[in-house]
């Protein structure tokens, strides 16, 4: 029940329940979709980018607690902050939900990120945590395909 | 608990269906006695494929062990061996669904193959332009894809017969979207996702009253209803092994013998040719005409004692059981607050799809196996379904023969567990 308690924290629950950001973006200048094959989570990520920094950002769609959760953690974190931070992010994130679960982490400078990191024990559920980041990243390059996580 | 007193318990307790020995059969079934996060697993993933009891097990070592080498080929003794193991499976399969003659049976990889070989080799060449392969809105994507590339191909179009809230075929609608230029039916028997057992018998005769030949996807059937092709009259039926106590990867189509006859093989190669010259191939007769390449012989040796395995405990014992455990499964998903069963027609085999309230299904799936318990959560490869129910997933409870009621009692709790996590239990 542990791995669970870790996986399924407070905060990712509130995040889930109450997401933030949640909508269409209207004056967003770049937008990518992203979609799950194997569990049908699907999401549109809105960003407003200007002059190299991310001073809006916004998700709809939907999917699993982890999905949403993670979309709703990743707009707070990146508005406002540089695209180069924002792809920095990226990497941070991604090494933290597909490290080994019996290594040790740095997750300072992660911030709220690191609720995340209960998701190494469940590698079937890694895809969800990373849906929102990918597309986020597509968004950020403006490229016009359906990101997968394929 | 676990192992065999686990089991004499939970056979005990299942003496409403008293012509099922449950707790004789689960101990047949090597994989059932472990724990899964320290709890004892309970496996509801069947209609994705089942577990193999340990004569299907033995059979496969025996093979290896014993008896492997090429078939149709060798003059040698293990060569002679291996053939006749494999077509000794094709007469058991024959008789497991009434089939007329063995050489209507053909193996291949599983349901997919199955269906892509019916859609190339019998499909491709009678469609032309503007014609109609009819389908049905609860079809397994396997059931969709192969005729959608062939119609778009062709530039004939694909008709979807459409269902009602509970999941049943709208059976009207289907016999009115049986036109003159309707060249093919293609058909799940029981749907995947819904459990829906469909009306096939009515809907072969309607097609067959248009002179429209019928494929039907009984890979959901094979495991829980006794099927007589004969007596469905159906052109085709295709199905697989692993989702009835096999192993994976072997598959079966059954065709009639007149129209296996005249179609073109699916592939080329060995196996699947009388004589070949640089100029001109014949081909060998049925059913090595559609089994080109070394099949999996293994596999199809495995299918042959799932068969007997399955005939041994018999298919109607299973069906009442696997009747009553949905019948309990869906009274007792309806105490619980927030669930929305998908899929409510009157006939049901043993599936059972439901959603939570404010719960994403893989959230749901996530939390049972903590609690030792396997379902299916997802799409279930029917996306039009889900479209349909406007929901994005479902978590499913699909039973076998050596489920039991504790097990579903088991789902029952797990998902309580769901609730504590989400904060609305």
């Amino acid at each position: 029940m542990d791995e669970l308690r870790d996986l399924y924290q407070e905060m990712l629950l509130d995040h889930h329940k109450h997401p933030r950001n949640y909508g269409k973006l209207e004056n967003a200048n770049r937008k990518a979709e992203g979609y799950n094959p194997l569990c049908g989570d699907k999401v549109t990520i809105y960003l407003l980018l200007h002059d190299d920094v991310i001073e809006d950002i916004a998700f709809e769609g939907v999917g699993c607690a982890i999905c949403k959760a993670s979309c709703s953690v990743m707009t707070e974190v990146l508005k406002g902050r540089p695209e180069a931070e924002a792809e920095k992010l990226f990497g941070e994130f991604h090494d933290l939900v597909t490290s080994d679960p019996d290594s040790m982490v740095d997750t300072d400078g992660l911030g709220k990120l690191a609720i995340f990191a209960g998701v190494r024990e469940f590698p079937m559920r890694i895809k969800c945590a990373t849906l929102a980041w990918h597309t986020m990243r597509a968004a950020l390059r403006q490229s016009d395909d359906v990101v997968t996580t394929e | 608990m676990t192992g065999f007193a686990e089991s004499a318990k939970r056979g005990r307790e299942t003496t409403h269906t008293p012509a099922l020995d449950v707790g004789r059969i689960r101990r047949d079934f090597p994989i059932l006695d472990q724990r899964i996060h320290g709890k004892p697993l309970v496996y509801l993933d069947n209609a994705a494929t089942s577990q193999k009891p340990q004569s299907v097990i033995d059979a496969l070592t025996h093979y290896y062990a014993f008896d492997n080498s090429n078939v149709h080929r060798g003059v040698h003794s293990l060569s002679m061996r291996a053939t006749q193991a494999y077509e000794d499976s094709r007469k058991k399969t024959q008789r497991f669904i009434s089939a007329a003659d063995p050489s209507e049976i053909i193996f291949v990889r599983g349901t997919t193959e199955g269906i892509n070989l019916v859609a190339q080799s019998y499909g491709r060449p009678r469609l032309r332009a503007g014609d109609e392969v009819l389908i049905s809105a609860m079809e397994h994507h396997s059931n969709i894809v192969p005729w959608q590339i062939l119609c778009e191909e062709i530039g004939a179009s694909l008709r979807v017969t459409p269902m009602n809230e509970n999941g049943e075929i709208l059976i009207d609608e289907y016999e009115m979207l049986l036109t003159p230029k309707t060249r093919i039916v293609s058909i799940v028997h029981v749907s995947n996702s819904l459990g829906t057992i469909n009306p096939i018998e009515q809907m072969i005769e309607m097609a067959h009253a248009r002179q429209v030949p019928v494929v039907v996807d009984g890979a959901q059937a094979a495991p829980h209803i006794e099927v007589d092709v004969q007596k469905l009259d159906c052109d085709f039926f295709v199905f697989s092994s692993h989702k009835m106590y096999g192993p994976t990867g072997i598959g079966v189509v059954y065709g009639k013998r007149d129209l296996l006859d005249a179609m073109p093989p699916y592939q080329g190669g060995g196996d699947m040719i009388a004589s070949v010259t640089f100029e001109k191939t014949t081909y060998n007769t049925l059913p090595h005409k559609f089994e080109a390449g070394t099949p999996n012989v293994a596999g199809v040796v495995g299918l042959g004692a799932a068969i007997d395995y399955v005939q041994s405990v018999g298919l109607p014992a299973i069906a009442a059981h696997e009747h009553d455990l949905v019948n309990y499964a869906t009274e007792k998903l309806l105490t619980i607050d927030g669930v929305r069963l998908i899929g409510t027609a009157k006939r049901k085999a043993g599936i059972v799809s439901f959603v939570l309230e404010g719960v994403h299904p893989h959230d749901v799936g996530t939390i049972l196996d903590n609690e030792g318990v396997a379902i299916r959560t997802g799409h279930h490869c029917t996306q039009p379904v889900m479209d349909f129910f406007k929901v994005p997933a479902t978590s499913r409870a699909s039973f076998a023969m050596y489920n039991t009621r504790d097990d579903i009692d088991a789902l029952i709790a797990a998902m309580t567990k769901v609730k504590e996590v989400f904060g609305n239990g």
